[in-house]
């Protein structure tokens, strides 16, 4: 099947549509940005963006993926062209592992798109995902930055915005 | 006072050893080694000092590349697992080697390279045991450039300078990456003289994270992203009850399964190697594994080992005779304090991919212990430890969990069936039954005040399951030669020096599952204990908490930076001994590995629910290499000591640990953690010390402390509630 992914068509064989998204992503397209954390859905290291919203892939069985577009932590931006996000990750030095840090910043992505300037509540509310290092702290100072970056900025960078 | 109660009976047996020694001596003693000051002044030594670094320290070709395009890579024997150990690393080769810090980059070192750490990272050590010998190395690298420079510039090695990695003099200059061309063997001189601190453009300064583009463009730098040509996948079926032996199983179904290449059945395993991860997934779910089963435990069965007065105990610190003080009653205070079972829940589940060849094996992996790893592999395969390269990747989280790692042989073992690379990874059920568990503890407190409010005995019984034992960090013989578990009791002694008479013992429990280091180790629960208790004990003598503690605290060097961290913490903090505004202030300090650190918990309750609103915290590491790293670690710590002091607990159901899944396993979240952390770097010390777990320690007391100033309720228990 053809899969519209970070901007790109790409084609690949899936042999079970229960196949989740998420190693579809990893093992099939080899983007190891997006995480395997928990397979249940209840961490947020595999969050993805489907259509702009986000998505978490481990639970997201391929076959429910039809025309929608994918976009993954390779796709967000880079370092020429950092997201608005990924921009306020390197401002606030949040990551110290940083293997969920890809799915806080997916997350991230789609509540500022949702709520362009979120408060504390909407942020504890929407950003449900584990962190073990626990860079909380820095993680909310982050996403305010970014919701302001983003507002500050008329044409957002990166070519993984819908 | 009704606060004071025991929630539990002690056996009180057991608190009459010293007394009736005249009549029973050793033979009821047995490993009590109260009389051996020996042992404790060992304990006491270990438990002050950071482990010294145990691997390469005269070659600095094998820790040093310099690339075509003069830049440096820096070969680390400590592997990065968030604690900011590369960026400190690079920092300080940068100052020494004399390049810019834009110039280094540091990668794992494969155990093939030679250069091998003879312990593990861990233990709050990496940049503190690497200061003076990375320091050196870098050094001794500049000097042996300089004087290749010499020889190709044909100017004396005197007049040379460098900056960038350019070395200069006599009106000419040649990058490292052209000095070094044609050299074919190094000659070592000997260790020049080191910079001054003073001098240093790196050190000291908050420098971003080397690893901060890769990790926020999420480049595969993990131990489960890595890929090999040809690779396959496997599963190991793992039993869901606690102490369950494997016997055998019927694989006759999971052998049909799609995508199967093989089932791998060994006398202590059986797992199946498949095309694709779910595929393996699932073949391994059809396999019908017998396990021996002795006895089905329950979370009581625990409870009921972990006491104090059960199992072998050691004193680890004495001062004065409060034992024979604490046996009369009058007067007596003292209380009792539990920590449940905790979950590591590093976020990158544990595996290995091991490619194993007719003659050697390569195997990349989130491992803090390479050369033990390298080992066991070794051992389970028939190869010389040199046919076995460990190429150790970012670790998604350590805390200790990998310091165990037996998966390495599961995929090579695998991968040798197949005779191809073979990727191997827990699923988080398997995580979360098969952790390395922080033990459950259970402390007794008991102490006399005098007539002017001041300590005059005071004792800590701790109860724990091993962290130390077992572990094959620790040889056997040093493990006999301490004589008790240095990983239960960090942070079980008296670090109030000016009463007269202190004591702490420290109970062994082996628990039918395994047990190990959890960041800071016993530090969370046992300053959790002390700390509370003391906090009791200035409420009973009505004094201000803060009070009542510096006044107990002697003018050592130590001493001496632990009032100055509590006074700073109080003076920088909201700090009042009364709740304003319906917020409380809790305080709490402790030392760990020779680091002071006091915190200052703020914290209101409305409607049940305790809600943290700042934590300040004032560390004393001595010499920050990097302040804003040191302040990541002091963040991470305070909200991941919280998350396990007001949520997290492990429990045991009809045989199996649960919960097995985050969120059933609660911890703190984005709504959880407090919004305001503020944290204030000391430097009272010339030299590095630990970071990354001494600010775990206050946080839980800081906590319930504050919780007692707005209920009246000593809350005893970890995870901490309001019942």
């Amino acid at each position: 099947m053809e899969i519209n992914i970070n901007g790109n068509k790409r084609q690949v064989t899936v042999t079970d549509a229960s196949t989740p998204l998420l190693w579809i992503i990893r093992d099939e397209l080899d983007l190891k940005g997006t995480k395997f954390g928990c397979g249940r859905a209840a961490c947020g290291a595999c969050t993805v963006l489907i259509d702009g919203q986000q998505v978490r892939s481990c639970s997201f069985p391929i076959g429910n993926l039809k025309e929608q577009v994918v976009t993954t932590i390779e796709g967000l931006g880079t370092p020429q062209q950092p997201h608005p996000v990924q921009q306020a990750w390197i401002e606030e030095i949040v990551p110290q592992c940083g293997y969920c840090q890809p799915g806080f910043m997916m997350a991230t992505a789609a509540l500022i798109n949702n709520i362009v300037n979120p408060s504390d509540e909407d942020i504890d509310t929407n950003i449900t995902n584990v962190c073990r290092c626990a860079t909380h702290y820095r993680i909310r100072k982050a996403i305010h930055r970014a919701a302001a970056i983003q507002s500050q900025t008329p044409k957002v960078a990166g070519n993984g915005k819908q | 006072m009704e606060n004071n109660k025991p929630a539990r009976k002690v056996s009180r047996r057991k608190f009459i050893i010293k007394a009736t020694l005249g009549t029973l001596g050793g033979l009821v003693l047995g490993t009590y080694l109260f009389r051996k000051p020996i042992q404790r002044s060992i304990a006491g030594y270990i438990n002050t000092l950071a482990g010294p670094y145990e691997g390469s320290h005269d070659n600095p070709v094998i820790w040093f590349e310099i690339t075509p395009d003069n830049r440096v890579i820096l070969q680390s024997p400590k592997v990065e697992m968030g604690q900011g150990t590369f960026t400190g690393l690079a920092q300080i080769t940068a100052d020494e080697l004399g390049v810019g810090i834009d110039q280094v980059s540091v990668v794992h070192a494969p155990s093939a390279s030679g250069n091998l750490d003879g312990t593990a990272t861990g233990g709050s050590t990496s940049v503190s045991s690497l200061w003076q010998p990375l320091r050196e190395l870098a050094a001794t690298m500049r000097e042996m450039l300089k004087t290749e420079a010499a020889s190709k510039l044909g100017v004396a090695v005197t007049a040379l300078n460098v900056s960038n990695g350019i070395i200069s003099g006599g009106g000419k200059s040649i990058t490292y990456a052209e000095t070094i061309k044609g050299v074919k063997k190094w000659k070592i001189p000997a260790t020049p003289k080191l910079k001054e601190i003073k001098d240093y453009q790196y050190i000291g300064k908050p420098i971003a994270r080397v690893d901060l583009k890769a990790k926020v463009f999420g480049e595969p730098i993990f131990g489960i992203d890595s890929v090999m040509p040809e690779m396959l996948y496997g599963s190991v079926v793992r039993p869901t009850k606690v102490g369950a032996q494997y016997l055998d199983a019927d694989t006759s179904e999971a052998e049909k399964m799609p995508g199967v290449v093989k089932v791998v059945k060994e006398k202590d395993f059986v797992g199946v190697v498949a095309k694709s991860q779910m595929e393996a997934e699932n073949a391994k779910n059809a396999i019908k594994a017998n396990w021996k089963v002795d006895k089905i435990w329950q979370t009581r069965d625990i409870e009921n080992l972990i006491q104090v007065g059960k199992g072998d105990a050691i004193e680890i610190q004495k001062t004065g005779d409060a034992a024979d003080m604490l046996e009369d009653p009058t007067g007596l205070i003292t209380m009792e304090f539990t920590s449940p079972i905790g979950a590591h829940a590093q976020m990158e589940p544990n595996g290995a991919l091991a490619f194993v060849e007719a003659d050697k094996a390569t195997i990349r992996m989130s491992t803090q212990v390479v050369k033990i790893t390298r080992s066991e592999v070794a051992d389970r395969l028939g190869l010389k430890e040199e046919q076995v390269n460990i190429i150790p990747t970012f670790l998604g989280g350590g805390f200790g969990r990998r310091l165990h790692t037996p998966h390495a042989i599961q995929a090579a073992v695998m991968s040798k069936a197949v005779g191809k690379p073979v990727k191997y990874f827990f699923n988080r059920q398997e995580e979360f039954q098969h952790d390395t568990f922080r033990p459950p503890t259970h402390h007794v407190l008991k102490a006399k005040l005098n007539a002017n409010g001041l300590i005059t005995a005071i004792e800590h019984n701790v109860s724990s399951g091993d962290v130390m034992y077992g572990s094959a960090l620790v040889p056997t013989m040093v493990q006999h030669v301490i004589g008790a578990d240095l990983g239960a009791w960090r942070g079980g002694m008296i670090i109030y020096g000016a009463i007269p008479n202190f004591r702490a013992v420290s109970w062994r429990v082996k628990l039918p599952f395994a047990t190990s280091w959890w960041r800071s180790l016993g530090l969370l629960a046992n300053t959790f204990a002390i700390e509370s208790f003391m906090d009791e004990l200035a409420i009973k003598a009505n004094k201000d908490p803060v009070q009542f503690r510096l006044a107990q605290i002697q003018d050592t060097t130590i001493g001496k930076r632990l009032k100055e961290v509590i006074k700073v913490a109080a003076e920088k903090s909201n700090y009042n001994n009364q709740p304003v505004n319906g917020r409380a202030t809790g305080f709490a300090c402790c030392i760990d590995v020779g680091t002071p650190c006091a915190q200052v918990a703020e914290v209101s309750i409305e409607a049940g629910k305790i809600t943290i609103h700042k934590v300040t915290c004032v560390i004393d590491p001595g010499l920050a290499v990097n302040p804003d790293q040191i302040k990541a670690q002091c963040e991470g710590a305070i909200i991941m000591g919280m998350s396990a002091a007001m949520f997290e607990r492990m429990y045991i159901e009809d045989g199996q640990l649960k919960p097995i899944i985050y969120g059933d396993y609660k911890m703190a979240s984005m709504k959880d953690a407090p919004k305001e952390i503020e944290v204030i770097i000391l430097q009272n010390d010339d030299k590095p010390g630990a970071v990354g777990e001494p600010p775990l320690g206050p946080i839980g007391a800081a906590i319930a402390n504050a919780v007692r100033r707005l209920t009246g309720k000593r809350l005893t228990a970890m995870p901490l509630s309001l019942g």
